[in-house]
């Protein structure tokens, strides 16, 4: 019983990599007033570009830096349509998603070519920690980019609430006019967030194709940066419920994984269901919290008349 | 001079059959129109067929055949959409590669009478609702599951088994009973423990999925469609054993993957295109098996030897000779 209950918990703090790097992005970007659908463009593009550094260079680090920089090049286009050009948020970020889908496919295909596997990165034992009973097996004898997700939810709630740039991201997402009399440069602190937004989507795409999967296909995502705006939801917009709900989400798939290798006579399309089900009770069951999106969540800024 | 004339005259003749062959040939090319869910390089489902198409038009010669294809179909409506835009173009033959376009096909099918239709893996040509223009296909995945079973129960020190399945139906559900029968004719105590990922495309699950079974016990893992990439990617890198199925898998993991379940589907495109240009549209199964060919098993020497001189240096086989 204990080797499953370790088991279930490794698993799910794997699974939930991808949605952290790729929630608390996109948490950041909402809080200042951008809502940004494309997430899973961005990570398929971050995916393949590390993929194919990593295979041509054999380099890590550098595949990591690809995806970083992709995913900032991505960011800083869907700033600028929606914060410059001032587009209808909920539509742009489909096309943006879109355009990563179909141009992740289509590098794939002209420059691989087929499905390959490459070395990606190990698991990393962090010295005294790794070898605390149980504990120390879940936690700390998993990947660098495992490690760099957990790393970024207190390090995104200390910017948010701890510091003058986390006021004025949150200012500018709930109260714009507010912020801009107070000499608050909206503009820039959307371009800010939005490009740091789109970095952790490419590495939330790394984290698959370079640590946890070692694969590129396409469509690789299938979908996870939806589920990772949805988990901005769930969470409320604050980095330790996103955690939560991520932990969540990816703990009930461990699960269901399990209870199938077991042999657990459930029938499995029933277990499949299993952590959305539990999402949705836990939504509704949350649903009195009263929790309120950002004010300015969706609406371009326009300085007033 | 007479004779000259008819040397000529004969000339002339040959040249106008000689051309008319000729034209014959490219006015008329076969056309086929192929529709998948992946896409062609997907080491799986999609590429078994798409390799299939490119032998038939090695055969018959590429003014004599011709194919498109559409792929990341994944969304059923807009399959739909394609299969209707190429019965409209003309096509001979508009191959729905996928269980999930049945529905779409008997739509579609009855508004071409012109054009043929195929799709699989199924056993239905829909003839109960009168149509006569669709054909099925449909791999015995069981008996190449059996071969794989059979040949990793020889192999597997644990005698744990990990299978990772798309969806509990078709040729998934089929190979995963053969290769569990497969096993328990040589170790009839064996554990297999199965698992359904509930998609052919969630890499990371079927990931997550072979770990949890390496973390179960198993030290051989097995599995179907697309997203098996991933449980590859597993296997090599805790150096667990892996049987293929769709294609040759061996090149994603050269140590790992023992044998491979290659889904030869021109066995099927053969009589079935030989069936059109005859005009008979469809009503037919086809039906791939180790029999006809339609199923070869592809053992990768490489990891099988690689596995075998393992296994007799640290001392699980012991090679008796009698004195």
């Amino acid at each position: 019983m204990e080797a499953i209950i370790i088991g279930i918990l490794k698993s799910a703090i794997r699974l939930a990599t991808p949605y952290l790097y790729a929630s608390i992005g996109e948490t950041i970007g909402q809080l200042s007033g951008v809502l940004n659908l494309g997430v899973d463009g961005v990570m398929l593009m971050g995916a393949f570009s590390a993929f194919y550094t990593v295979l041509k260079t054999g380099n890590l680090w550098l595949g990591l830096l690809a995806a970083i920089v992709v995913g900032a090049i991505f960011g800083l286009l869907i700033a600028f349509i929606n914060v410059t050009l001032k587009a209808e948020q909920g539509i742009s970020g489909i096309g943006v998603y879109i355009f990563g889908l179909g141009l992740s496919s289509l590098l794939f295909s002209t420059m691989v070519g087929t499905v390959q596997t490459v070395s990606g990165f190990p698991p990393l034992s962090i010295p005294l920690f790794s070898n605390i009973p149980i504990m120390g097996e879940i936690f700390f004898r998993q990947n660098i980019l495992v490690y760099g997700a957990f790393a970024l939810v207190p390090i995104s709630w200390f910017i948010l609430n701890k510091t003058p740039l986390g006021l004025s991201i949150r200012a500018v997402g709930q109260h714009p006019e507010a912020a801009d009399s107070l000499g608050v440069n909206i503009v820039r602190i959307r371009y800010l967030t939005v490009i740091f937004g789109g970095i952790l989507s490419g590495i939330a795409g790394a984290s698959l194709s370079i640590a946890l999967l070692n694969v590129f296909q396409q469509n690789l995502t299938n979908g996870m940066g939806f589920i990772a705006v949805a988990l901005v939801y769930f969470g409320a917009w604050r980095p330790l419920s996103v955690l939560t709900g991520a932990l969540l989400f990816s703990t009930v798939n461990a699960i269901q994984i399990w209870v199938q290798v077991k042999g657990i006579n459930i029938p499995s399309d029933f277990t499949l269901m299993l952590p959305y089900i539990v999402t949705i009770v836990v939504l509704a069951a949350m649903a009195k919290r009263r929790i309120h999106p950002p004010a300015a969540l969706n609406k371009p800024f326009e300085r007033g008349e | 001079m007479m004779k000259l004339k008819k040397i000529i005259v004969i000339l002339t003749l040959i040249s106008i059959f000689v051309l008319s062959l000729g034209f014959g040939a490219s006015a008329k090319p076969f056309r086929v129109a192929f529709i998948m869910p992946s896409n062609i390089n997907d080491f799986a489902w999609s590429q078994s067929m798409y390799e299939a198409l490119l032998t038939i038009q090695e055969e018959m010669g590429k003014e004599n055949f011709e194919f498109v294809y559409s792929e990341s179909m994944f969304i059923v409506t807009d399959a739909a959409a394609a299969i209707r835009d190429y019965a409209s173009e003309g096509y001979d033959l508009v191959i729905a590669h996928g269980s999930q376009y049945g529905a779409s096909l008997t739509d579609i099918a009855p508004d071409f009478p012109n054009t043929s239709f195929a799709w699989g893996s199924t056993a239905n040509v829909f003839s109960d609702l009168g149509i006569t223009n669709i054909f099925a296909y449909e791999p015995l995945a069981e008996q190449g599951g059996y071969v794989n079973g059979a040949l990793a129960a020889k192999l597997s020190e644990s005698n744990i088994y990990g299978v990772i399945g798309p969806i509990e139906t078709g040729d998934a559900k089929r190979y995963t009973e053969g290769f569990k029968a497969g096993i328990k004719s040589i170790k009839p105590d064996a554990k297999i423990n199965v698992t359904w990922i509930g998609s052919y495309s969630d890499v990371a699950l079927a990931s997550e999925a072979a770990q949890t079974h390496i973390d179960a016990g198993a030290d051989v893992l097995t599995g179907t469609s697309q997203m098996t990439v991933g449980a590859i990617g597993v296997a090599k890198q805790r150096g667990a054993l892996w049987f293929g199925y769709d294609v040759d898998q061996s090149a994603l993991a050269p140590q790992n993957v023992i044998s491979s379940v290659d889904v030869v589907w021109a066995i099927a495109l053969r009589p079935m295109i030989e069936m059109i240009q005859k005009g008979e549209r469809g009503g037919k199964i086809f039906t791939l098996n180790l029999a006809n060919g339609g199923l070869k098993i592809i053992v990768n020497d490489e990891a099988f030897v690689g596995k075998t001189i393992e296994d007799i240096v640290k001392g699980n086989i012991e090679v008796k000779v009698e004195k």
